[in-house]
C-alpha cells in the first residue's frame, strides 16, 4: 500500500489556520442564533403525542409513502395479507424482530431471513422487504434504521417494496431526537444508520419526479397503536 | 441638517434628470441641498476589474469632496453601495481608511433616504401609467433595498404598479462585465426584457439608472416604444 | 488569453444565443424556486438557521486538523482504513491498490463531484477496472461521454428524447417516451450490476468528527446500495467536509434538501462509520475513507475567503445565479460550476489560467443571499480578481484604469467631457454596432442613451450660479 500524506497535509492546515478568517457569519443577525440549539430554527415540532402522529402522516404521505394505523397485531396481519394478495408477492424477505415475528407467521409465505449469511442475487428477488426500524420522526416524515433494526443494510433498499412495521411508540419530534433516542438505544452510533424518508426517488429527468429510482418504488408503514 | 448629493459619474453624463429630480424633492421637502463639484466618479469601474490602486485613487476625490459633508445622498444602489459598502474595504488598513468609514457610514441611497431618514411617504406626485419596478441588484443586496421605492411610488396618483416575475433577477449590465461579456450580458437582459413584457407595463421604473441603461438600450434596438424613468424623475412629478 | 478562458468565451457565446436552452433550463428550475420557498417558509427561521449552520462549519474549517484526527481515530476503531491524499494522482494510486489487493474486477460508483474533480473513473478504467455510474443522472451522462452539466443534477440540459436515444445507441433498448419508462431502464440495468460489483466508490457530504461516520444524501437509493453489497468500500472524501458534531447534521441535512432541491428532507441520508461488525450479514467487508486535499489546504490558507470551504454542494447558488443559467454548466470547463466554482477554480487549479470564472459575473449576489452557510461568493469573485491582477496586470487595461484614475482626478478636465458627449454622440449613433464603431461591445446588441442637453454639474452652475 503506498504511504499517505498525513503529516504533510496536518502541516499544511496547522500553517493556514495561523490566521484567523473573519467571522462574517456573525453579522447581519447572526450572532443572535448562537445562544440558541439549531433545531429552534427548523419546522416547527408540535408537543402533543396525537399531534406528532399526525405531522408524521401528513409529511409522509407527502413523499408518498403509505402510512397505515393498526389496532392492534392481528391489523398487521390483515394487512400483510390483503398487500400480499393484491401485489402477488411470490417470496418475502423479512428479519427477527418483536413486531414482525407473528405476522410473518401468519403470512405463511416462504421468507428469505436476512438474520443469517443470505445470497445478494436472492434478495435480490424477492418481491417485499418486511423491517423494524429504530424511530420515526414527525418533522421530515421519515424513518431511521440501523442493521440491528432493520435486519441489516440491503433488506430495507433492495427488494422494490419496503414495509416497515413500527409503534406510536417509536416516534420523536426532529433528527436530534432520533439521535439521542439511538445513542439511548445503542449507547452510541451503529456503523451503519439510515434515514429513509419516502420511496426511491429522482428528478434527473427533466426535474419530473419519478418513484423506484434504485430503492423501493413503495414504502409502506405499519403503524400499531398499541403498545 | 444639509444634504449633500452624491451624482454618479454616468448619471451626470447621460441620465442628469434622475439628479435634477432628487434636488427638486429635496427641496420640496424644505431641505437645504449643496452639491461638492469637485465630485467626479466613484471608482467603481476600477474596483470591479480588479485595479484596486487605481480605484482608490479615484475614491481618494470622493473622500475630499464630501470630507464635511452632514449626510451624503446619493441617487444610484450601485454607486450608493460602493461609498457604503466598498469603501470601507477598498482603504482597508490604507491611511484614509477612517474617513472611508465615517463616508460610508453617512452615506444614504435616495429612497432608503426618504423613507427612512426623512420618514416620508407621499410627495403629492402624479403619473398615469402602468409601470413595474426593477431592483437594482446593488441596492437589493447590498444596500437591502426593497420596501421603500414601493412604499414612495404607492402614493404616486395614477400609477399602477405591477410586479415582474424577474424583478429581482439582475438585468446584465454589471458595470464592465457588460463590455466584457457582452454576450452572457444581452442573454441576461433578454431574461429581464422579456419579464417586463409579460406585465404589459408601458414605464419601467428603477432606482439605478444603469440597470435603465442596459434595459432601455435593449427595448430600442428591438424598437419597442416602451420608456423608462428613474424612480427620483417619477417622483418629481409635482 | 489562456487557453481556458478562450474556451468559456466560445462555449459561453455558443450557449447564451441557444434560446431553446435557455428556456429548458428557465423551465427545469421554475418548479425548484416554487417549492424551495414553500419549504423554507415552514422553517422557524431560515435565516436563523443559516447562521447556525454556517457557525458549525466556520468551526470546523477552522480547526480542520483537529476534527480530521477526531474523525481518523474514530473510524480506525471500527477497522475503517483512513488514507490522506495530498492529491488526486495519490487518491487514485491507492484506491487502484485497494482495487488489486481485493481482485476487484467491478466497480459501482455513487455520485462523488470529489471523485469527478480528480478524474477518479477514467483512472480506474486505465488501470483495466470496469466503471459504472449508479447515479441516473450520471449514468446517463456517462454514456454520453459528457461531464455532468450541474453539481446536483448532472442530466439536467437533456430532453426524455436525447436519453431515450443515449440508451437506445449504448443500451440496445426500446424507445421510451416518458421519464419513468426510461428511469426503469436504468433500474434494470443497475440491478445486477449493484450485485455483481466487487468494489463501490462513493463521494460523501460530511464527515462526523464526533462519532467518525461519513454521511451521504441522496434521492435514488444508488448510494446505499453501492455501500452495501459490494464487498470493498471505498469513500473519497474532501477535507472540508468535517462537521463537529453529530447534532450539526440535524439542521445541515434538512437546509441541504431545502436549499438544493426545494424538499423537507432528501430520501436517503445515511451515516456509515465501519465495515461489517461481527454480527452483521450484510455490509462491505472492507471500508476505506480516502482523505484529499488537492489544494483545499490552499484555499484554507486564504483566511479572506476560507469560508469557501464551508460549502456543502447543495447547488442552491447554481439555481439561483443568472449567468449559469444562461450558460450553462459545461461552459465553466471544470467539476465545480457556477458562482462556487467561480469562486474555488481559481484556487484549486491556478488563479492565471481560470480567473475568468471570477471576472464572468455581474456580481448580483443572488448566490451569496441563496448560501445555507452564508459563504460571501460574490465578494469573493471581487477579492480573487483583485488578486488577480495584482500578480498579473493586463498589459493593455492597466495603462487605460491608469488614465481612468489621472482624468477622474481632474474635475475641470472631466467637466470638459459632457460637450464633448454631445458632440460626438450623433456620429456614433450613425456607426453603431459597426466593427469601426468604439462602443461597439455594447451597441452590438443594444442602442447607447442620447446624450441629454445639459449634465447635472452644467444645470447645478446654470441654476445655482444665479444665486
Amino acid at each position: 500500500m503506498p504511504n499517505d500524506s498525513r503529516e504533510k497535509i496536518l502541516r499544511r492546515i496547522r500553517e493556514a489556520l495561523s490566521v484567523t478568517a473573519p467571522a462574517r457569519h456573525l453579522a447581519h443577525g447572526g450572532d443572535q442564533a448562537a445562544g440558541h440549539p439549531p433545531q429552534d430554527w427548523l419546522p416547527d415540532v408540535p408537543e402533543s403525542p396525537d399531534a406528532l402522529v399526525a405531522l408524521f402522516e401528513k409529511n409522509s404521505r407527502d413523499l408518498k409513502t403509505d402510512v397505515r394505523r393498526c389496532a392492534d397485531p392481528a391489523a398487521v396481519a390483515a394487512e400483510l395479507a390483503t398487500l400480499a394478495r393484491e401485489e402477488g408477492w411470490k417470496s418475502v424477505a423479512s428479519h427477527h424482530f418483536a413486531l414482525g415475528d407473528d405476522a410473518m407467521r401468519s403470512l405463511g409465505l416462504p421468507a428469505l431471513l436476512t438474520d443469517a449469511p443470505y445470497e445478494k442475487a436472492a434478495l435480490e428477488r424477492c418481491d417485499v422487504g418486511i423491517s423494524g426500524c429504530d424511530v420515526l420522526v414527525a418533522q421530515t416524515g421519515g424513518i431511521v434504521v440501523t442493521s440491528a433494526s432493520a435486519g441489516g443494510r440491503a433488506l430495507s433498499v433492495l427488494p422494490p417494496h419496503h414495509i416497515v412495521i413500527a409503534t406510536r411508540r417509536q416516534l420523536v419530534g426532529d433528527l436530534s431526537d432520533a439521535f439521542d433516542a439511538v445513542r439511548a438505544a445503542y449507547g452510541s452510533i451503529p456503523s451503519f444508520l439510515s434515514f429513509i424518508t419516502g420511496p426511491s426517488r429522482t428528478g434527473d429527468i427533466e426535474r419530473i419526479l419519478v418513484l423506484g429510482a434504485h430503492g423501493p418504488k413503495k414504502l409502506t408503514v405499519l403503524l400499531l397503536e398499541t403498545p | 441638517m444639509k444634504i449633500s448629493l452624491f451624482i454618479p459619474c454616468f448619471i451626470d453624463q447621460y441620465y442628469p434628470g434622475a439628479g435634477i429630480g432628487a434636488v427638486k424633492i429635496l427641496e420640496k421637502l424644505g431641505q437645504e441641498v449643496v452639491y461638492p463639484e469637485s465630485q467626479t466618479c466613484c471608482g467603481q469601474p476600477a474596483f470591479n476589474s480588479g485595479y484596486w490602486d487605481e480605484a482608490r485613487a479615484v475614491a481618494e476625490t470622493m473622500l475630499d469632496a464630501f470630507r464635511d459633508a452632514d449626510v451624503v445622498v446619493g441617487v444610484s444602489g450601485s454607486c450608493g453601495a460602493m461609498l457604503k459598502v466598498f469603501y470601507p474595504e477598498l482603504f482597508h488598513g490604507q491611511p484614509r481608511e477612517a474617513e472611508a468609514k465615517a463616508l460610508a457610514e453617512k452615506t444614504h441611497e435616495f429612497s432608503s433616504f426618504l423613507v427612512n431618514v426623512l420618514e416620508v411617504g407621499d410627495l403629492g406626485a402624479s403619473l398615469p401609467a402602468k409601470a413595474t419596478f426593477h431592483d437594482g441588484c446593488h441596492g437589493l443586496r447590498e444596500l437591502g433595498i426593497k420596501r421603500e421605492p414601493r412604499e414612495l411610488l404607492r402614493h404616486v396618483r395614477g400609477l399602477e404598479l405591477v410586479e415582474m416575475g424577474e424583478a429581482e433577477t439582475c438585468c446584465g449590465f454589471g458595470g464592465t462585465f457588460s463590455v466584457k461579456f457582452p454576450e452572457i450580458s444581452t442573454a441576461m437582459g433578454e431574461v429581464k426584457c422579456a419579464s417586463i413584457l409579460e406585465t404589459g407595463a408601458d414605464l419601467i421604473i428603477s432606482n439605478d439608472s444603469s440597470c435603465l441603461m442596459q434595459i432601455q438600450g435593449l427595448f430600442d434596438r428591438q424598437g419597442n416604444k416602451i420608456r423608462s424613468m428613474h424612480l427620483a424623475e417619477v417622483l418629481a412629478n409635482f | 488569453m489562456p487557453a481556458e478562458a478562450a474556451q468559456f468565451h466560445h462555449d459561453a457565446e455558443r450557449l447564451t444565443h441557444d434560446l431553446r436552452h435557455r428556456s429548458l433550463i428557465q423551465k427545469a428550475l421554475g418548479g425548484y424556486y416554487v417549492k424551495r420557498d414553500e419549504q423554507k417558509a415552514k422553517y422557524t427561521s431560515w435565516q436563523m438557521a443559516r447562521a447556525s449552520a454556517a457557525a458549525a462549519k466556520y468551526e470546523a474549517v477552522n480547526h480542520l486538523d483537529t476534527y480530521l484526527l477526531e474523525f481518523t481515530a474514530k473510524l480506525e476503531a471500527r477497522g475503517t482504513k483512513v488514507f490522506w491524499a495530498a492529491d488526486g494522482a495519490e487518491a487514485a494510486a491507492y484506491i487502484a491498490s485497494v482495487a488489486r489487493e481485493a481482485e476487484v474486477k467491478r466497480i459501482i460508483k455513487s455520485k462523488t463531484m470529489t471523485g469527478e474533480e480528480i478524474h477518479l473513473g477514467q483512472a480506474l478504467e486505465k488501470a483495466g477496472l470496469e466503471v459504472v455510474e449508479s447515479d441516473l443522472g450520471e449514468f446517463i451522462v456517462q454514456l454520453r461521454e459528457e461531464p455532468p452539466y450541474h453539481i446536483v443534477f448532472p442530466s439536467m440540459h437533456l430532453t426524455r428524447g436525447e436519453i431515450s436515444e443515449t440508451f437506445e445507441k449504448m443500451l440496445g433498448s426500446a424507445p421510451a417516451d416518458t421519464p419513468e419508462e426510461l428511469t426503469m431502464i436504468a433500474r434494470d440495468v443497475m440491478r445486477m450490476k449493484y450485485c455483481q460489483a466487487d468494489m463501490g466508490i462513493s463521494g460523501a457530504n460530511f464527515a462526523v468528527a464526533e462519532t467518525g461516520h461519513i454521511s451521504i444524501t441522496e434521492n435514488e437509493g444508488n448510494a446505499r446500495l453501492s455501500t452495501t453489497l459490494p464487498k470493498v468500500l471505498v469513500s473519497i472524501v474532501g477535507i472540508e467536509k468535517v462537521v463537529p458534531k453529530l447534532d450539526d447534521l440535524a439542521v445541515l441535512l434538512p437546509m441541504l434538501a431545502t436549499a438544493g432541491a426545494g424538499q423537507n428532507m432528501t430520501c436517503y441520508n445515511t451515516l456509515l462509520g465501519g465495515p461489517r461488525e461481527p454480527g452483521e450479514t450484510d455490509g462491505p467487508e472492507e471500508f476505506h475513507v480516502v482523505l484529499l486535499d488537492n489544494r483545499r489546504t490552499a484555499l484554507l490558507a486564504d483566511a479572506e475567503q476560507r469560508d469557501a470551504l464551508h460549502c456543502i454542494r447543495c447547488g442552491a447558488c447554481l439555481n439561483v445565479c443568472p449567468i449559469f443559467k444562461n450558460i450553462g454548466g459545461h461552459s465553466y470547463g471544470t467539476t465545480y460550476q457556477g458562482p462556487i466554482g467561480s469562486v474555488i477554480t481559481p484556487h484549486l487549479r491556478g488563479l492565471q489560467s481560470w480567473k475568468h470564472l471570477s471576472f464572468s459575473s455581474s456580481l448580483c449576489g443572488a448566490c451569496s443571499e441563496a448560501c445555507p452557510v452564508k459563504i460571501d461568493l460574490h465578494h469573493h469573485l471581487l477579492q480573487n480578481r483583485r488578486n488577480a491582477i495584482a500578480q498579473r496586470p493586463v498589459w493593455w487595461e492597466k495603462p487605460i484604469f491608469i488614465g481612468f484614475a489621472w482624468f477622474m482626478r481632474r474635475p475641470a478636465l472631466y467637466r470638459m467631457a459632457a460637450p464633448m458627449l454631445r458632440l460626438g454622440g450623433p456620429i456614433l449613433h450613425a456607426i453603431r454596432g459597426k466593427f469601426f464603431d468604439p462602443a461597439r461591445l455594447w451597441t452590438g446588441t443594444r442602442d447607447l442613451p442620447p446624450a441629454p442637453a445639459q449634465s447635472f454639474k452644467e444645470f447645478w452652475r446654470a441654476r445655482y450660479a444665479k444665486r
